[in-house]
């Protein structure tokens, strides 16, 4: 008897694993040739892990005040075997991680895969992509440098522009009037607390409702495979997609590798509270195209604060996305279509202020 | 009965209509009738009353009648009549004595600015300007030909004539003028050299208004040109260090003896330009051969200090070249990049140290300005060596990581292959 099979009897005697793994050994996903945009939210769940790891390792050596947060970084980059290595990934694989849920997202909407019985997963997912940016915000701070420090300011100031609630918003994020050290403390701890626990109950939501409704077929090709079931093509998700995924990991892993050796993620100087603010105070990059918006936005419309607008205005738009799935069905395809336009928008919106975030002085 | 007549109300209707006609003579008491006329006069009698508004003076409660005489609350000539005090125009001979006359009273003062000194007259009379216009010459500068007259401002106002970025240009209005200045054995170039001196580019190019302007060096009240002797103690006032091994050097005694003004031989006074190591050249650009031989022992140490200061900028401007490669494929070096400052300080503690003209010295500073280029440079080079070995790391788990995915790849054709199709 192998040692694989005695432990999976071992496994069986007492938990009957074979009953409990059933599932995942009949689980099949559809092959089509869009079958490789289901690999994003894998990847995605990837780098999810190496930041729970890399983070881990940080921790070690990661000390949050503000006179020590920066000076503990630099150490981590120069002192620590492999410290530079660690940070990089972590850094990296944020960004990346960032980039490949957007991507998911997008991927679902052009695919039609929120639609009718996947709601849940939509929204779930939906709160994921936020956790992420916000632990992209939470972290970017706690090397406590110049650039995250006036960025965080103003990030922090936005959000003070929210009517009624702004204010105590700004305050409870700051753990104060100002961006001090108490703002560095309250950041570490959602970064390190709050937020991989809320992200983890919802990776486990999200995976779960994946695994009960099964990966979505593309409308067209659903409907085509229901009239001639001859024509439907699947592989099992174990072993064969799992190692096809397996396969695109790897490669994430080797992007990340190159990235955090070739082009190590940037210390910066200390940040100095009582400096001005240097000239090019720029958000992460996800947070450009709201960013520059805001900035593009008149003082005033009408008789109304051309910020506060723009803050409602995503705020409205953010929660009309959450609730996409909801008007998919409606008015005969005009919902659908109404999807897809915005869908486009969307992203040709985010791409170009994006890029004009960057190229704008 | 009361009647119309002793009820009190004719008179509150006398008083209602007499109010304006009250009210208007009050004004006229109070009024500065000068400016009614000379507002409205051509040049030079001209003196707006928004000009005048301006001026400090005004601001204070003054009058034209305080420097001028006169009574400004008649509304015609008698208010320029002598027998009202009236002194017209000031003749510039008296002008100093005329504004010293509250300026020089402390305890009158002490109403307007308590902190403001009271010694300008008598640092006037020692000046050369002062002892000149004692003689005679009203050509020379008096109070109002710097400080201006009628929108006199503060010197704190950058629209004075005599605040810190104004002040060359107001001396230079009679200085760089030499029509004006023919008769004084003086140069008229003096403003033209300021100009392109590097204490007018921290003034006007960097705003330092702390940098040395003219009445920096001069005086101001009291202006005359420093003598041969306090020439040295002029410059001290920013240059400390210099100074003190200045002091201390052989050069001292020597340019004393030989009546040469201290730090403007080898630096000049109104053309300062940044001085470089090339002072130290024995070329044309060198100030050490104007008055050493070549190959003395002078001209020798000359040299080797040369030679030190040159090998060190060098080295140091080599490790800077060795970080910025480094910080640029993304090493953190920014301690060393913070050492190199410290590199560059020990440079320029050796270019002060010249100043002793004493060789053991320099070569003290430049050897801690070695120690620190070499540790950063090998700081520098252990970066690119680091990030040369992550570079190799890189390139063996990329090929770890190929291999495995071939494998995968390979081990999936396979399994595919051997299943049956669904």
């Amino acid at each position: 008897m192998s040692l694989f099979s005695g432990v999976q009897n071992w496994l069986n005697e007492r938990f009957h694993w074979a009953e409990l793994i059933g599932p995942l050994k009949k689980k099949a996903v559809p092959v089509h040739k869009l079958s490789y945009w289901y690999f994003l939210g894998g990847i995605t769940l990837f780098l999810f892990m190496i930041q729970v790891g890399t983070g881990i390792l940080l921790l070690l050596y990661y000390r949050p005040g503000a006179n020590e947060a920066f000076e503990s970084v630099q150490y981590i980059m120069t002192r620590v075997q492999f410290g530079w290595l660690v940070r990089s990934i972590h850094s990296w694989a944020a960004n990346l991680m960032i980039l490949t849920a957007f991507a998911h997202m997008f991927s679902v909407v052009f695919l039609r895969a929120y639609r009718k019985p996947r709601e849940m997963t939509w929204l779930s997912g939906m709160l994921l992509l936020f956790l992420a940016m916000g632990f992209g915000f939470s972290g970017y701070l706690l090397p406590w440098n110049t650039l995250a420090f006036f960025a965080t300011k103003v990030g922090t100031e936005i959000t003070g522009q929210v009517p009624l609630i702004g204010h105590s918003m700004m305050v409870f994020l700051r753990g104060g009037e100002e961006v001090t050290g108490a703002t560095l403390t309250r950041f570490f701890g959602f970064h390190v607390a709050v937020l991989p626990g809320l992200t983890t109950l919802l990776i486990l939501i999200h995976l779960a409702l994946v695994q009960y409704f099964g990966m979505s077929v593309p409308p067209g090709l659903e409907a085509r495979w229901k009239a001639a079931p001859g024509e439907a093509r699947e592989m099992k998700f174990f072993p064969n997609f799992l190692l096809r995924e397996l396969m695109a990991w790897y490669i994430a892993l080797g992007v990340l590798g190159a990235l955090a050796a070739i082009l190590p993620w940037e210390l910066g100087t200390k940040a100095d509270p009582f400096a001005a603010a240097p000239a090019g105070i720029r958000p992460e990059w996800y947070f450009m195209f709201m960013f520059q918006t805001l900035k593009k936005i008149p003082a005033k419309l009408w008789f109304l604060d051309g910020e506060i607008v723009g803050i409602l205005m995503f705020g409205a738009a953010g929660l009309l996305w959450m609730l996409l799935p909801f008007f998919d069905h409606l008015g005969r395809g005009r919902g659908r279509r109404f999807i897809m336009g915005a869908g486009v928008f969307a992203l040709t919106y985010i791409i170009a202020m994006t890029i004009y975030g960057y190229m704008a002085k | 009965m009361a009647t119309w007549r002793n009820s009190g109300l004719p008179r509150a209707v006398i008083l209602v209509l007499l109010l304006p006609a009250c009210a208007d003579l009050a004004h006229a008491q109070t009024a500065n009738t000068c400016l009614d006329c000379h507002s409205a006069l051509d040049p030079p009698r001209r003196v707006s009353e928004e000009q005048f508004a301006k001026d400090i003076h005004s601001q204070k409660g003054l009058t034209c009648a305080s420097c001028h005489g006169g009574d400004p609350t008649k509304a015609d000539l008698d208010a320029m009549s002598k027998k009202v005090g009236f002194r017209g125009k000031i003749e510039r001979s008296q002008i100093p004595a005329l504004c010293g006359r509250c300026h020089s009273d402390g305890a009158f003062m002490r109403q307007y600015n308590p902190s403001l000194r009271t010694d300008q007259l008598s640092q006037y009379q020692t000046s050369v300007h002062g002892k000149l216009l004692a003689k005679g010459d009203t050509k020379v500068a008096v109070c109002t030909d710097c400080h201006g007259v009628h929108d006199l401002r503060p010197a704190r106002d950058a629209r004075s004539k005599i605040h810190p970025l104004n002040i060359s240009q107001t001396c230079a209005r009679c200085h760089a003028d030499a029509a004006y200045m023919k008769g004084h054995a003086i140069p008229t170039d003096q403003f033209e050299k300021y100009g392109a001196s590097v204490h007018h580019d921290a003034m006007a190019s960097r705003g330092d208004l702390s940098a040395p302007t003219c009445t920096t060096c001069h005086g101001n009240h009291g202006a005359a040109p420093p003598g041969v002797d306090s020439v040295q103690n002029v410059c001290s006032k920013c240059h400390v260090f210099q100074e003190q091994m200045y002091e201390k050097s052989s050069h001292k005694a020597a340019f004393q003896s030989a009546g040469l003004p201290g730090c403007v031989v080898c630096h000049g006074n109104h053309g300062i330009i940044h001085p470089t190591d090339a002072k130290l050249d024995a070329g044309p650009q060198g100030v050490c051969m104007q008055c050493h031989s070549p190959g003395d022992s002078c001209d020798q140490a000359r040299a080797e200090m040369l030679s030190g200061l040159t090998r060190l900028d060098n080295t140091i401007k080599d490790a800077d070249h060795v970080l910025a490669v480094a910080e640029s494929s993304g090493m953190e070096v920014s301690e060393a990049r913070l050492e190199e400052d410290q590199a560059r300080d020990a440079l320029t503690k050796a270019r002060v140290t010249i100043h002793s003209f004493r060789k053991e010295l320099m070569d003290h500073d430049i050897r801690e300005g070695f120690k620190l280029a070499a540790k950063n440079m090998q700081a520098g080079t252990s970066a690119l060596a680091e990030r040369d070995y992550r570079r190799r790391g890189l390139g063996l788990a990329l090929v770890f990581i190929f291999i495995t995915v071939l494998g995968l790849f390979l081990y999936i054709r396979q399994l595919e292959r051997s299943a049956p199709k669904t």
